[in-house]
């Protein structure tokens, strides 16, 4: 019981140390991706001493500029909810990653490790509810600033978030149709062998039009462009963040990647085979390594969708959620099942 | 199994303060965030007896979607913070003590036999147990398909009801 306790307490610190550091460098490879589309150098300049090392030192001190700005608290704010909001947005994107399973198994000094912090019989379920959770944060944040721009981007985010995660959840149970089990680590299990050719998107052609709506749904939720109008600076000046500085600032923009690395798990898991790859059986350390590189393909396709399409009208981003994104959903439900009834 | 009494204990007196909360609240921002604490702390009081499922479920659902909804409408309502008017009745409140304590006789009614008994043991067989994925779909599709079907034809029924009202005329 101990042993149990202690594997797992090392494993979330470490798991949080990675996605600390994740969120910190997936910063960087946006402005670098960015800079690339747009045919700029981008951040280059900041290394260790005389050594630019292409930038790589940026967040560091992205960082530390950050945490020595004034933290300030607008007068007219609602005070707890102001402080409160941040932490709000931030705690669940960090708790999402414990169901994720990043490996299968390693020996490390005679001691048998799972490659996953936990394992739920409703993993998947859990990662919703956290999603959905998640909204709260930005709501609040909107609201307590009292400023209308935040309130406005706070308004916009609940009423996105709500419509997209039902063509999110629906998508998914598509998937959970082909797999038969909400326990991530059984879906994974279940997409071993033939080099790749067992991943779920390969096996079952018809998640393909799934993947592409459970993307979209999920680039939505994480509020990312074409979707980011919680926080179209172009009309609303930050959205539910303008008013907040510092370290709050921060914590806004780490739960924003957060979300986009989950989300890309998610997609990893259900569609691309998770941890799955070429060898992966006799060299169960390649395991993390398929992973992030999965993981990093699909954030870079959320980047360079960010920096190639322009931003939708808020009528368009409902009508597009309510009238095309859910009834494909519906119609992906039927079509799959009716297959499945006939396969077996 | 003292780990899961002392969670019990926290997460029962967590959803009692909010709940209590709810009601000495007198901004209806902040009883609504109070409900969401209870129904979070419910939802760690059924993970504490197994039922994953439901505990994703609680959250999903309620704490998830309607409760945002609440907050959506509380915050584009943008209600006042001094005290909310009430119409304040007297007879009405005097008539509301006998109606809520026959509400409190009559869940004690209900509740009378289950309080002697204890959940089954759960057992290594996790497609077994109760409140899984599993067991609620079978219990749902088979011994309870009809009240699961005429609840779903209600909830479609306030649905359609619902956008009758909200719909305006000439559209």
């Amino acid at each position: 019981m101990t042993n149990l306790l202690l594997e797992w307490v090392i494993k979330t610190i470490v798991i949080l140390l990675i996605l600390v550091t994740a969120v910190a460098y997936v910063t960087l490879m946006e402005r670098k991706v960015m800079a690339w589309i747009q045919m700029r150098v981008g951040p280059n300049r900041v290394g260790l001493g005389k050594f630019r090392l292409w930038g790589l030192m940026q967040p560091l001190a992205d960082g530390l500029k950050m945490i020595f700005k004034e933290d300030i608290i607008p007068l007219q704010a609602n005070q707890w909810l102001y402080v409160l909001a941040p932490a709000l947005s931030l705690i669940p994107a960090l708790m999402t990653f414990i169901v994720i399973p990043y490996g299968s198994q390693i020996t490390l000094f005679n001691y048998t490790i799972e490659l996953h912090v936990t394992r739920m019989n409703v993993g998947l379920l859990y990662v919703l509810a956290l999603t959905s959770v998640g909204v709260y944060g930005i709501v609040l944040a909107g609201w307590s600033s009292n400023n209308k721009y935040s309130l406005m981007g706070g308004l916009r985010s609940s009423a996105q978030m709500i419509s997209y995660e039902l063509a999110l959840g629906l998508s998914i149970v598509s998937v959970l149709l082909y797999t038969g089990t909400l326990d991530l680590v059984e879906i994974v299990d279940g997409q071993r062998g033939f080099h790749g050719l067992a991943w779920n998107i390969f096996h079952y052609p018809l998640l393909i039009l799934v993947f592409i709506i459970f993307y979209i749904a999920s680039l939505a939720e994480t509020n990312r462009t074409p979707f980011d109008l919680p926080e179209a600076d172009s009309e609303l000046v930050a959205g539910y963040h303008t008013e907040y500085s510092s370290m709050k600032f921060v914590m806004f923009q780490m739960a924003e990647y957060l979300n986009l690395i989950t989300a890309s798990s998610i997609s990893t898991t259900l569609f691309f085979g998770g941890w799955n790859g070429p060898f992966v059986g006799r060299l169960p350390y390649l395991g993390p390594v398929y992973f992030t590189v999965k993981v990093f393909v699909l954030i870079f396709m959320a980047m360079w969708i960010r920096y190639t399409v322009p931003r939708f009208r808020y009528d368009q981003l409902m009508r597009f959620g309510w009238k095309f994104l859910l009834p494909a959903s519906i119609v992906n439900i039927i079509i799959s099942s009716t297959v499945i009834l006939f396969m077996r | 199994m003292w780990q899961e009494k002392v969670l019990f204990i926290v997460f029962a007196v967590i959803a009692i303060a909010s709940a209590l909360n709810i009601l000495l609240q007198r901004n209806p921002l902040y009883s609504a965030l109070s409900l969401i604490g209870t129904l979070l702390s419910l939802s760690a009081l059924y993970l504490t007896v197994h039922a994953q499922f439901i505990a994703a479920v609680q959250i999903v659902v309620y704490a998830g979607a309607i409760m945002v909804l609440f907050i959506f409408v509380i915050m584009l309502l943008n209600v006042p913070k001094d005290q909310p008017q009430i119409e304040k009745q007297k007879g009405l409140r005097y008539l509301a003590i006998p109606f809520a304590g026959l509400m409190i006789a009559e869940m004690f009614y209900v509740l009378r036999p289950i309080r002697l008994t204890t959940l089954p043991i759960q057992s290594g067989n996790a497609e077994q147990a109760v409140g899984t994925t599993w067991s609620i779909g079978t219990a749902l599709f088979t011994d309870y398909l009809l009240p699961f079907e005429v609840t779903s034809v209600l909830i479609l029924m306030a649905l359609v009801g619902a956008m009758v009202l909200a719909r305006r005329e000439g559209d």
